[in-house]
């Protein structure tokens, strides 16, 4: 998976998710502030990016991905771990 | 005396028809809403078929996020809820007092197909792996919770739980929080989903559902010789409540009255009734008694007939202690012969058709009624719809664990 793949991905998975319009999924969108999540949500969304990228993204960790681009940040990241 | 309740508002969702007017057409016109299950691969199953609701789509109720974060059973409880709302003509866009309506929708079991497939990610993929929504999915009091976010309707707000017997309890406790002034407008009643690979297994190892596989819409046949159980449904029943005082103020069009509920317990046995139907005669009496009405006035029984060959027996006897010799002279039947047993639901669809009875004069029949069995010998309404002027109705409902509601609807005249 190429890095443009990946952002792909990840844009897919959010507007899954929050079933929000790919539009509104820019790099700065909040998930919280702006994409309507609660916090319920972000835990789901947390855990699909787990399944898809089969990695595990401990919970102290959760907070680091508030945005669109700071969670394509922390994916990045972690996969070149 | 106590304010006189009415009913001003109505939802369906059966597995004849989603909405008030195709269920109804279907259940004067004698239709089983039985089939081969489809929601999972029932193939090995002792039963392979249900009542399930047909071409239901949560998107024409709600928005992709929010059907994802709904169980079945409660997607079913915001489509009746939404028609019940609007039948009402409650009027949501102006001056309305929110915190004066309440919501009160139960469910016999919740969401279980929720916690069937969370109890699956837990055993395959691990604890992390369960969604923070199962808990919130499957709770049996979410439908509730998800109206009055829906409409925004403030006033006392809980779910109520008696296996097949929960609509009827909602329904009476939604009365009571009425007449004690707790709020002027209810909606309440029931609603189910539990046709899934649990819920179909363990009813089989029960012996409590039918396994006429071959036949699926000769398979409820309450009051027959050759029932063999009942059938698993699906669906939702909602009804808006009123004070009199409050629907009259409002020139609501009044669909009927609720003119009480008697309740009690068989204090017996987990699944199975009390010999003679005890249970069923005191809550039976107990809705007379509430209703201030006679045997001599009630004309139509919507039976819990559910076609189990412990219920139709012991549930006719109770029928003949309750009403004596009025009892030959009742009409009573068993919709669930055409719906299947929606169980939490039950209580609200049923009463919908004993309301629908005392609208129409039209009473729809027990089908499948071909060899009564010979301890069944009422006027079960076989296999057609009768016309009958019917001014008040009660409807039975009795769930496991010995919990016995019911429901007296009478005719008002506007």
């Amino acid at each position: 998976m190429t890095k443009e793949e990946r952002v792909q991905k990840v844009k897919e998975i959010i507007v899954e998710q929050l079933g929000v319009d790919p539009s509104e999924v820019t790099l700065e969108a909040s998930f919280i502030d702006d994409l309507g999540a609660d916090s319920l949500d972000t835990v789901e969304l947390v855990m699909e990016f787990e399944s898809a990228f089969d990695i595990e993204i401990p919970d102290e960790d959760a907070d680091q991905l508030a945005t669109v681009g700071s969670a394509i940040e922390y994916l990045e990241k972690k996969l070149a771990e | 005396m106590a304010d006189r309740i009415v009913i001003t508002g109505m939802g369906i969702v059966t597995p004849l028809g989603i909405g008030v007017e195709q269920s109804w057409n279907d259940l004067v016109a004698g239709k089983s809403g039985a089939a081969p299950i489809t929601r999972f691969d029932a193939s090995g199953f002792k039963t392979t078929f249900g009542c399930e609701v047909k071409g239901f789509d949560p998107l024409d109720y709600m928005d992709r996020k929010e059907a994802k974060r709904m169980d079945l059973f409660c997607q079913f409880a915001i489509a009746a809820s939404e028609e019940a709302i609007v039948s009402s003509g409650l009027d949501l866009d102006n001056d309305i007092d929110r915190d004066r309506i309440g919501v009160l929708i139960g469910s016999g079991i919740g969401g279980m197909t929720t916690y069937e497939s969370q109890i699956i990610r837990l055993s395959q993929l691990g604890p992390r792996k369960v969604s923070p929504f199962f808990i919130p999915m499957m709770i049996g009091d979410i439908a509730s919770g998800q109206v009055s976010i829906k409409w925004n309707f403030s006033g006392p707000n809980y779910a109520v739980q008696s296996a097949c017997a929960t609509a009827s309890h909602a329904i009476g406790l939604a009365y009571m929080h009425l007449q004690a002034g707790d709020a002027d407008v209810m909606l309440c009643g029931g609603s189910e989903a539990p046709i899934n690979a649990t819920g179909v297994a363990g009813f089989n190892s029960m012996h409590a559902i039918s396994t006429r596989n071959a036949e699926p819409e000769k398979a409820s046949r309450p009051f027959d010789i050759d029932r063999d159980g009942f059938v698993i449904g699906e669906g939702a029943g909602i009804f808006i409540l009123e004070t009199e005082e409050h629907a009259l103020k409002r020139g609501a069009k009044i669909l009927g009255e609720l003119a009480g509920y008697g309740f009690s317990g068989d204090a017996y046995h987990l699944t199975a009734p009390a010999p003679g139907g005890t249970g069923a005669v005191k809550s039976m009496q107990a809705a007379m008694k509430k209703a201030g009405c006679k045997p001599e006035d009630i004309d139509y029984i919507n039976a819990h007939g559910t076609s189990t060959p412990h219920n139709d027996q012991t549930e006719t006897a109770a029928i003949k202690t309750a009403f004596g010799d009025h009892a030959y002279n009742l009409a009573v039947s068993s919709t669930k012969s055409m719906t299947g047993h929606l169980l939490g639901a039950a209580g609200a669809v049923e009463m919908f058709v004993s309301l629908m009875a005392v609208r129409t004069g039209i009473i729809p029949p027990t089908i499948n009624l071909d060899n009564p069995d010979p301890e069944c010998d009422l006027f079960y309404v076989p296999n057609k719809s009768v016309k009958r002027d019917v001014e008040t109705s009660l409807s039975n409902t009795f769930g496991f664990g010995g919990h016995n509601a019911s429901i007296i609807v009478r005719r008002w005249d506007n």
